[in-house]
């Protein structure tokens, strides 16, 4: 049987998938990146808008995929949000997959981290084409 | 189909079951077992793996090097196998059957032996949008390194070759038809014979992607009149790493050989060597001896079934899938009717992703099914979809299974469905 803790995460990856955190895309963004999982075509994109300070002022994804995926970059944008580029750096898969919640076959894994890595790479990739971190 | 109640050709499904241990388990809380994932590789028999054993518990040796009884028996298996491959497939000579590690390899074996050697620049291959990632891409390597032009046969919306196309795609340069017998995704079966007598009218050589149709149904690589056919042993109930090229005498004699090293030669010198005659010329360096000598067990095993009568109980399962799939709303078959393919059954649920239709029904009911694009990623592109979920069925699936399949679907809609949820922050 499923334990009442993977109900309560199950439940959570649900409402975050029909109903999710800043998915479209930020109204005056300064970085952007998006990327595919090839295995099952999950697609997802993250516009941040960072100020001088390296803060996230503004974090929205995009994407279509399974709903592990989906939710997760959902899940990830509420937490990311008003961070600090440095603490993204901090920010590891492990974390990411203790934030997620329910344990995931190596396969889910990916869908998972999808969104983590898109993240890890926008605050590298600004729109204007200079890297200003 | 008539013969669906020919008792000659009924098989026994769950007695076949039983001489699979695999399947004898219970996952996830105590579920049965059903595995309805065998277009992408199936699960082996007592006999196959009693084979196996006993070649490495009695016979094994490397092949066609020593001379020690070891070495002896081994090769004689090796050999036997060779022929028994050579009947299974009507093939005329021991000579045409090239031992490979699976499909991809042979096909990869004739994109570069024979077409680095005969596809000039300009020059025509055709292919079909239904085709695997493995008859396509060794095919856009070859036109890279020769500038050969790829052309592609259209199909309908509900997943049929548009043969008509074929005859204007066919020209004077068209050098090869190379196709899939069966499609691994829609299920459909191609009209081989054919396409096959439409490539030659036209002066091509036709290579057939058989993965998906030397496992389910009869093959006569002569009444079909094909030049080259390759499959694999891991989707017959064989073991991995094991697969057969066929490839007609003389267009095989012509080809220079491919991987150089022991075994492909007649004569090594320290500035030049002279290939090895046929087969050996294709089958350097010890090949996948265990598998290779399997497949022996493994046609033995098919043929007791009875390819047709494993055909006939195929169709039985997709048209029934068909049936019990269709009360399921929102849940749309790919491909064409039941009586026009082999027993893949692959479907879209509305609003619900492929993956997570795969990970519920197996979690709720023990179902192990494809998701994703089945390496057919133009062929979702045609299809305007990114990914799909696939049953696929063999001999030892049986109604209770496709049951299985249609109320862990009936869950996962009820469980994913939207209805309107809101995230607590």
């Amino acid at each position: 049987m499923v334990s009442e803790q993977d109900e309560i995460y199950q439940e959570r990856i649900l409402d975050h998938y029909e109903d999710p955190y800043h998915r479209g895309g930020c109204a005056d963004p300064t970085h952007r990146h998006q990327e595919k999982n090839p295995l099952c075509g999950d697609v997802i994109q993250i516009e941040l808008q960072l100020d001088d300070e390296g803060r996230i002022r503004d974090i929205y994804f995009d994407g279509e995929g399974c709903r592990i995926s989906q939710a997760a970059a959902s899940i990830l944008a509420e937490y990311i949000d008003g961070k600090t580029v440095e603490e993204i750096k901090e920010f590891s898969p492990h974390d990411m997959l203790d934030l997620f919640g329910p344990k995931l076959s190596v396969l889910r894994q990916k869908c998972c981290l999808l969104s983590w890595k898109v993240l890890k790479s926008a605050v590298h990739s600004p729109i204007n084409g200079e890297e200003s971190m | 189909m008539s013969t669906t109640h020919d008792s000659t050709t009924m098989l026994d499904a769950a007695v076949l079951r039983a001489d699979f241990p695999i399947l004898d388990q219970r996952v996830y809380d105590d579920r049965r077992l059903v595995y309805l994932d065998n277009a992408a590789s199936t699960q082996r028999p007592r006999q196959v793996i009693r084979a196996i054993t006993d070649c490495h518990e009695k016979t094994y040796a490397n092949v066609h090097r020593s001379i020690h009884w070891l070495s002896e028996q081994s090769t004689d298996g090796y050999e036997l196998a060779r022929e028994r491959v050579r009947a299974f497939l009507g093939a005329q000579e021991i000579n045409e059957i090239i031992f490979t590690a699976g499909t991809t390899a042979s096909i990869n074996t004739v994109a570069r032996s024979w077409g680095d050697a005969n596809v000039k620049a300009g020059d025509e291959i055709v292919l079909s949008v239904m085709d695997h990632h493995s008859n396509l891409v060794p095919w856009q390597q070859l036109a890279e390194r020769t500038g050969a032009v790829l052309r592609h046969i259209p199909i309908t919306d509900d997943g049929l070759l548009m043969i008509d196309e074929l005859d204007r795609l066919l020209g004077e340069r068209t050098k090869l038809v190379a196709v899939t017998s069966v499609s691994n995704v829609l299920g459909t079966i191609n009209p081989i014979q054919e396409i096959a007598a439409k490539a030659h009218a036209a002066g091509a050589l036709i290579l057939v992607d058989a993965a998906q149709s030397v496992p389910h149904l009869p093959t006569d690589v002569q009444a079909l009149d094909v030049d080259f056919l390759a499959f694999s042993a891991h989707k017959m109930l064989g073991p991995s790493g094991v697969g057969v090229l066929y490839g007609r005498r003389e267009l095989l004699d012509a080809m220079p050989p491919l991987l150089g090293g022991g075994n492909m030669i007649n004569e090594v010198m320290l500035d030049r060597f002279t290939p090895a005659e046929l087969p050996a010329k294709f089958e350097a360096g010890t090949p996948p001896i265990v598998g290779a000598i399997a497949m022996t067990a493994t046609i033995d095993y098919l043929e007791n079934v009875g390819l047709a009568a494993i055909h006939v109980h195929e169709q039985r399962l997709a048209r029934y899938a068909h049936e019990v799939l269709a009360d399921i709303s929102g849940l749309r078959i790919l491909g064409p009717a039941p009586e026009q393919k082999a027993g893949i059954v692959t479907f879209m649920l509305e609003d619900i992703h492929a993956h997570d239709v795969a990970e519920m029904v197996n979690r709720e009911c023990g179902v192990a099914v494809r998701a994703g694009h089945h390496c057919t990623m133009p062929l979702h592109e045609r299809l305007g979809i990114t990914a799909s979920t696939r049953a696929s069925f063999y001999l030892y699936n049986t109604m209770e299974d496709v049951d299985r399949l249609a109320e862990g679907l009936h869950i996962t809609k009820k469980e994913l469905s939207r209805r309107g949820r809101k995230r607590r922050s």
